[in-house]
């Protein structure tokens, strides 16, 4: 209580001596196998300020937020809480410490009231031990209350939108004594109204003195609420400042900046005749108005935010979920995709970016992985032919180097990167026309990276025609020969491959400024 | 993963072999061939039954409304026998499966069509199949001197040693382990109980493969509930009542995993055999029915722990490949 006061009072202080942070933290770094997701990182975070984090998808921001969340322990570097060190070894010691996360889609019980959300895990007893739910009743009215929220504390979460749940989050934020707020990405997923009413409740925050930590790709509301910043790139901490001495332009520049040609080598492909047209595709909820086309030999790139609408786009385009307009042509020839089989008969498939849940298939061998979408070929009047499936598995994990001891050997004990290639291996032994490659390298290591790469220059060499889904700035200006940027589930741009910088991808995929 | 499945199912031979030879360290003969050849034809119908619910469970689903889709079946051809004992047996064993298949689509198209969860439909089903039987026959028993002698006589009919019943429930075996080794469907089913997600982007229509393994469960009913009318010669509402239990005891023993996507015939079989096996020493044994239910409890209770701690060393190894990529 009384380390609180006296952070308060620092608030107070004049401005010239500025004031001391809540939060600091120090020469913080974490590896992972094969990635350093940090390397001696500084933040801090000062009462009644928010504190913008900026970063390209995967400079290291949510590893930040789970190790300041109890999550992720650091391999090096300090934790300062007032000045004191202090370690977060579970999530429990983060929240008591006065640590609280809302995160993009909040992580709270859907089938719960909202008083038991604020107060799971904090429950207050009355003296026979009990929850006093007379107490929680009032005491979430109240919180409600101080964060202008008109949300009926007895309704259950599942009734609510996601902007009610997030300020349900904030609640139970407040309700542990949160001194620290840390927000990730929570406009997301809100329309504008409701952002507008978030601004506000940040703005409340800072009144009552609360550090915040605001995550955000948006230019125009990191202008909107924040105080400082801090730019993470490749994970490090490239700088840090007060919003009001910097431009735009600028931090679009320390976010991205680095030379990315030379990383990531497209070898020179003939672009052939148009293989795919996509007319007006649409969906009630996902996506609107997208029109492209595609050709052989041509990798065709979509860049966006996380949540622009690209995966959802694409498992239409698969056939997964149904679009409510739209046409496709294979060739010249109009075709309706209603099913994944019917895509995969037309020579579209789909590497989805999440192979351990649309993907590879663990419990099942490697060859057996391979061959599920094409036993048609490998069976002869309808039974399968072991030595067909067997040869080829072989010939297309050999083909993209899949290191394991045997064919035989369930998919499940490979390392991410080598169920990766199962599942790359397992759509080219479908010998496609069209391949969507969704985030290819998403958490895999450098060497598998490379590997992916080259073999996605390789199978365009061939006439294969890619569509590369990627949230990563370096490889898709490294791979792409054209680039379509979608922006809140429309197109925001499209770009060829010559003269296109970070900067004017990050423009059009934040909708800040003008692309060019 | 096969060698582990073969160390897992030899385990459980080892434990079958190991729990004959207590059985027959107390009571000699119980080992005899002619003993185990009984205790085996005791077991077909538990074994045949096990083998669809282990399509089922392989799907990631689950039909406890086998023994009721049995009882409605045997009774509907009992009464048919009894009512024109001129219909030749195959005829009624042909519609018998195909009843037993109409009542096991109809779990499966609730379940595929509707998206209800498969315990939900099958306890339904369960309900409504056991009250139709009690309907059609009016509460009444077909009792042995009702059925045809031809209708009582097949199952017991012996060939090459064997009785008929046997023979049946080994063709069983065959043709199921054909269907998952040798056929697309039986891969869709391991697909789709593995990785439902990933089975939808393979293109295999996960609603149908479970479709098609409620189907195949329900005609191995259906078969089954001629098989035990016949076998036992006597028909009426309670038949097999609580069996869905013992077949469901006997794939988990065997190793199916209720997660889905795991499984094989041998086990399903194997595990089948070893509740056949308890269940037929314990009364030898002078147990009392009530230590028999407790000590095939315990049996599963046991087979599950194992498979559990199987499961968690696969955890392990995935966790020491990481170490080593480090």
């Amino acid at each position: 209580m009384n380390d609180q006061s006296l952070a308060r009072a620092a608030v107070l202080r004049p401005p010239a001596a500025g004031p001391n942070p809540v939060l600091r933290l120090s020469g913080i770094g974490k590896s992972f196998p094969g990635v350093r997701a940090l390397q001696d990182v500084e933040l801090a975070l000062y009462p009644g300020q928010v504190t913008a984090l900026i970063g390209e998808n995967g400079a290291g921001k949510s590893t930040l937020v789970k190790i300041l969340t109890g999550i992720y322990q650091p391999d090096a570097g300090r934790i300062e809480l007032d000045g004191a060190p202090v370690r977060f070894p579970t999530a429990l010691s983060a929240t008591q410490a006065g640590v609280t996360a809302i995160h993009q889609e909040t992580v709270l019980f859907d089938d719960l009231t909202v008083v038991e959300n604020i107060f799971l895990g904090h429950q207050p007893r009355n003296r026979f031990g009990l929850l006093d739910w007379g107490r929680m009743t009032r005491e979430a009215k109240a919180i409600l209350d101080r964060i202008g929220a008109r949300i009926d504390p007895h309704v259950t979460l599942r009734e609510l939108g996601i902007a009610s749940k997030h300020l349900v989050a904030i609640a139970r934020a407040l309700s542990v004594e949160a001194r620290v707020v840390v927000m990730d990405e929570p406009t997301a997923a809100l329309s504008q109204t409701e952002i507008e009413e978030l601004y506000e409740l940040v703005d409340r925050l800072k009144a009552d003195g609360k550090a915040i930590l605001f995550i955000s790709h948006k230019f125009d509301e990191i202008f909107r609420i924040a105080d400082r910043y801090t730019v993470f790139r490749d994970g490090q901490m490239v700088e840090a400042g007060l919003i009001a001495d910097v431009t735009e332009d600028h931090l679009v520049e320390r976010m991205v900046g680095r030379s990315v040609d030379t990383i990531f080598p497209k070898r020179h492909a003939a672009i052939g005749p148009e293989v795919l047209a996509v007319e007006g595709y649409s969906h009630p909820t996902e996506f609107e108005d997208i029109s492209f086309t595609l050709r052989r030999g041509e990798i065709l790139g979509f860049y966006g935010l996380v949540g622009a609408g690209r995966s959802e786009f694409m498992q239409a385009l698969f056939g997964v979920t149904k679009p409510s307009r739209g046409t496709v042509r294979i060739g010249r020839q109009a075709v309706a995709i209603r099913s994944p089989a019917e895509a995969i008969g037309h020579g579209i498939v789909y590497v989805p970016e999440d192979r351990g849940k649309q993907g590879a298939i663990r419990p099942l061998p490697i060859v057996q992985n391979v061959t599920l979408p094409s036993l048609g070929r490998t069976s002869r009047k309808g039974f399968l032919r072991m030595a067909e499936e067997f040869a080829l598995a072989r010939r297309y994990t050999e083909r993209l180097d899949l290191r394991a001891s045997a064919l035989d050997q369930p998919v499940g004990n490979l390392s991410g990167g080598n169920q990766q290639k199962v599942v790359i291996a397992k759509w080219l032994a479908t010998q496609p026309r069209v391949i969507i490659l969704d985030e290819p390298t998403k958490g895999i290591d450098v060497g598998s990276k490379a590997a992916v790469h080259e073999f996605m220059s390789e199978l365009a060499a061939e006439g294969l025609s890619v569509i590369m889904v990627s949230s990563e700035i370096p490889e898709i200006l490294g791979m792409s020969d054209r680039v379509i940027v979608m922006r809140e589930g429309r197109l925001a741009a499209e770009f060829p491959r010559e003269g296109l910088t970070p900067e004017m991808l990050v423009r059009a995929a934040a909708g800040y400024g003008r692309a060019a | 993963m096969s060698t582990f499945l073969k160390s897992r199912e030899a385990m459980l031979a080892l434990a079958l072999v190991a729990l004959v030879a207590l059985v027959e360290s107390r009571f000699r003969g119980f080992a005899a061939p002619g003993n185990l050849a009984a205790v085996f034809n005791d077991t077909s119908v538990l074994m045949i039954l096990a083998l669809g619910q282990m399509l089922v469970i392989m799907t990631k689903c689950i039909d406890l409304s086998v023994a009721a889709n049995l009882a409605l079946t045997g009774m509907t051809v009992a009464l048919v026998n009894a009512a024109a004992p001129g219909v030749p047996v195959v005829a009624l064993i042909a519609l018998a499966v195909g009843l037993g298949l109409l009542l096991g689509a109809f779990n499966g198209l609730l379940v595929w069509l509707l998206d209800i969860p498969p315990i939900v439909v099958t306890l339904g089903t369960l309900t409504i199949y056991r009250g139709v039987v009690f309907v059609i026959s009016g509460g009444e028993w077909i009792n042995s001197f009702e059925m045809s002698p031809a209708f009582t006589a097949l199952p017991r009919m012996v060939i090459l040693g064997l009785p008929v019943l046997s023979w049946i429930a080994l063709l069983v075996v065959l043709l199921v382990a054909v269907l998952v080794r040798l056929t697309p469907l039986g891969r869709a089913i391991l697909a789709v109980g593995g990785n439902a997600h990933a089975a939808v982007y393979t293109g295999i229509s996960v609603g149908f493969t479970r479709f098609m393994a409620f189907v195949i469960s329900g005609g191995l009913a259906g078969l089954c509930g001629y098989l035990w009318v016949s076998r036992y010669a006597v028909a009426y509402t309670d038949v097999a009542v609580g069996f869905e239990l013992d077949v469901v005891a006997a794939c988990v023993i065997g190793g199916v995993s209720i997660a889905g996507g795991i499984g094989t015939v041998g086990g399903a079989v194997l595990g089948a055999l070893f509740l056949g096996v308890i269940k037929n020493a314990l009364p030898v044994a002078g147990i009392s029915p009530f230590w028999q239910l407790a000590i095939s409890g315990a049996a599963i209770i046991v087979a599950v722990a194992l498979n559990a701690r199987a499961e968690r060393t696969k955890g392990r190894i995935i966790l020491k490949s990481a170490e080593h990529a480090a």
